[in-house]
């Protein structure tokens, strides 16, 4: 028995140390390819009033503006469904989002990117994306919001 | 007269502690009954076929089930669970009965805040989910009730504080015994864990009731992740307890390590809170360092779990082997497969394994965009509290409830035949909803079944939706095996005390914490505790201080 005992401490410090560095290794990573990979986490633009979304300023006129080469997209997600009902934007240019509700929290995913944004009343989210295949990309509501929220789907094209 | 046994007081008169110890846990499973009911609905909706329409006029709409089904099986049972277990072992360990006028209390409270939140959950006042996310807006009645419920948590906390006290001044200088430490290193934990929860109790309460017009939904959603990702800590620990100090018994061998176990606690209530912005990676309005912070302290507290998986294995072979079993995997063979409560474990811990991996990606703050929300994010907590957490709760309820009613357990083949259903059709629905959600980005909690367009959206993921149909279908037996089992067992006349475990199987220890430098550190509970304060008011001080004093209030709403 002792010495079974003292077999499992040596495998037991063993799995420790490799649990650690595992965790280690995960960690590094993450920050890592966060830097370098493109990062496509939702970030805050600014706060707004909830409830003048629809009436005042940038939101009150959901749309897209091309600068440039670029985009910037001003986006309500309202329920149920998204604001401007189609966006086109040309494969290669970087689009910049800004998106915020006048309701309720909602969500901005857009399938087959990296798009997944917590759209919260009273706070402007803001994220960048680079398309580089044309087709349509589905919009998809993935927050509760309602009893409509499983029909809160939109696309956006992007254009060759 | 079938009731009338279950509130036979004679039975109980030595032993008062066991009586409600089995309210408890009898009213955990009640609201486990109910909650898991839904659960085959929430499945065949993601099979694209909508029940929901049988259960009208009784049930509103999908949301309505889904609340029910989340707050039910993730905030009423487990709680009530944890309030059995981590106040019954160490009155059994220590042989102390905890203050059973305020024991009783608890349960009061329990009941009474559930029964209240019960009123305008079944009239479709509350359809919120488990998350109650503002400004979505529930009747007053539902935040009461919850906070009333959680509150009585804290009566649970004193029970167990106030029996290693008059432990430790019968017995100073002595180690605690290893169940009451993890039960007071618990409840340490969930106090510090529940303060995001009550405070926003508090102001939803304030608001329901029209004394504040809004609240700030990104407040609301940090305080409610503050408490919501300890809380799964709060559900896991009371099924590590259990298979720390009685799995190893149960299987015929011992406990490896006493000080590692101690170790992985004080690891837990150290790690457990300053983690929840992992929930919020997808959010605006906290800076990325932040959730980058987040990010490093939610990998370190998968390091008490990659010890646990260590240390129950290793005590599992140290019982296989006893049994007799050979070689490299024979140990394996001659665990006892046939005994319903290991069994439940085994399978349990399997789960667990995909499971905690699939942890590793949400916890990515990366790779959490291609999951987030999606139904990848179900899939893996239904392995997790789903299947280890439930699992370990039934399979313990197979001899607990013999214990302290004196029934022995009946149709034990059902017992065994309800772990191995249940096990399956969670493996089958998990894997389908990780797969759903990772590559046809299918949102989590939608009633898409009821929604042409959502089917259309996601018709390609045709095949992966069948496999919930059979899930759902599998588990409803499972559900019928299992409620049939616990709840004739507690009814039944039958009473021989001599075919039931007369004892809680606490387990021998191989390394013992008497002469460990280890056991010595984590002794010093406070010190501990202390330390996770500090934790949490560096990773949560400057965000929530913040937020606290840059309110911006949104009116409710109810759109369902």
């Amino acid at each position: 028995m002792e010495h079974q005992e003292h077999v499992i401490e040596r495998y037991e410090r063993a799995w420790i140390f490799f649990g650690l560095a595992m965790i280690a290794v995960f960690i590094i990573l993450v920050g890592y390819l966060m830097l370098t990979m493109g990062n496509t986490n939702p970030v805050g633009a600014g706060r707004i009033d909830a409830t003048k979304v629809r009436t005042e300023g940038d939101f009150a006129n959901p749309r897209v503006e091309q600068i440039g080469n670029e985009y910037v997209a001003y986006v309500q997600a309202f329920a149920f469904g998204y604001l401007p009902a189609e966006m086109r934007f040309k494969v290669g240019r970087k689009v910049t989002f800004y998106i915020t509700s006048p309701d309720v929290q909602h969500s901005f995913h857009v399938h087959n990117t990296n798009i997944n944004v917590q759209v919260i009343p009273g706070e402007i989210a803001k994220v960048s994306y680079t398309f580089t295949r044309p087709g349509e990309y589905p919009i998809i509501c993935n927050e509760y919001c309602g009893i409509g929220h499983a029909n809160m789907i939109s696309k956006l094209i992007v254009e060759p | 007269m079938a009731v009338k046994t279950l509130f036979n007081y004679d039975a109980y008169a030595s032993a008062p502690e066991k009586k409600y110890a089995l309210y408890m846990m009898m009213l955990g499973f009640a609201a486990l009954a109910l909650g898991t009911f839904f659960g085959p609905f929430q499945a065949m909706n993601y099979g694209g076929l909508d029940l929901y329409p049988l259960l009208k006029p009784v049930f509103q709409n999908y949301y309505q089930g889904l609340t029910l089904h989340g707050v039910l099986n993730a905030i009423v049972f487990t709680q009530l669970f944890a309030q059995t277990i981590m106040v019954y072992l160490p009155a059994r360990e220590l042989g102390l009965r905890p203050n059973m006028t305020l024991a009783w209390v608890s349960f009061w409270m329990a009941l009474g805040g559930l029964l209240l939140a019960a009123v305008p959950l079944l009239l479709n006042e509350a359809s919120v989910l488990y998350t109650f996310y503002a400004p979505l807006q529930a009747h007053w009645a539902f935040y009461l009730g919850a906070a009333i419920f959680v509150l009585s948590s804290y009566l649970s906390i004193y029970l167990v504080l106030d029996m290693w006290a008059r432990w430790r001044r019968a017995n100073p200088g002595k180690i605690t015994p290893l169940a009451t430490f993890m039960a007071v290193t618990f409840w340490l934990m969930w106090f510090l864990a529940s303060l995001g929860l009550v405070v926003e109790a508090l102001f939803l309460i304030a608001w329901s009731f029209g004394l504040v017009a809004g609240v700030d939904p990104l407040l609301m959603r940090t305080l409610f992740w503050y408490t919501g990702h300890p809380i799964v800590y709060f559900w896991l620990l009371p099924a590590y307890t259990l298979a720390y100090v009685t799995l190893p018994r149960l299987a015929g061998g011992k406990l490896v390590s006493d000080p590692l176990a101690r170790l992985v606690f004080i690891l837990f209530l150290l790690f457990s809170v300053p983690v929840g912005f992992h929930h919020q990676f997808a959010d605006p309005g906290i800076a990325p360092y932040w959730k980058m912070i987040h990010t490093v302290l939610t990998m370190l507290v998968a390091v008490p779990s990659l010890i646990t998986a260590f240390t129950i294995a290793a005590s599992l072979e140290v019982a296989g082997r006893a049994n007799g079993g050979k070689g490299l995997l024979g140990w394996i063979g001659a665990l006892p497969w046939n005994n319903p409560t290991v069994l439940a474990f085994l399978l349990g811990f399997l789960a667990f394994i995909p499971g905690g991996a699939g942890g590793m990606v949400n916890a990515s703050f990366n790779l959490n965009q291609n999951v987030h929300n999606t139904v990848w994010i179900p899939g893996h907590f239904h392995l997790q509290v789903g299947t280890l957490v439930t699992m370990a709760a039934m399979g313990t309820a197979f001899w607990l409830i013999p214990h302290l009613t004196g029934k022995p357990l009946v149709a034990r083949g059902m017992a065994v035949a309800s772990q191995w259903l249940w096990f399956l059709g969670m493996f089958i629905m998990t894997f389908a909803l990780h797969w759903m959600g990772f590559l046809y980005a299918i949102p989590r909690r939608a009633h898409i079944s009821a929604s042409p367009i959502a089917m259309e959206a996601y018709k390609e993921s045709a095949a992966w939706m069948a496999l919930n149909i059979v899930a759902g279908v599998i588990l409803f037996i499972a559900a019928l095996l299992f409620f049939y089992v616990i709840f004739a067992t507690a009814l039944q006349n039958r009473r021989e005390p001599g075919q039931v475990l007369p004892e809680v199987p606490f387990t021998e220890v191989m390394s013992k914490p008497e002469g460990s430098g280890l056991a010595q550190l984590t002794e010093r509970v406070w010190f501990w505790f202390g330390l996770a304060v500090v934790l949490v008011v560096l990773a949560y001080g400057p965000v929530l201080f913040q937020m606290f004093t840059n309110m911006n209030p949104v009116p409710g709403q109810r759109l369902w």
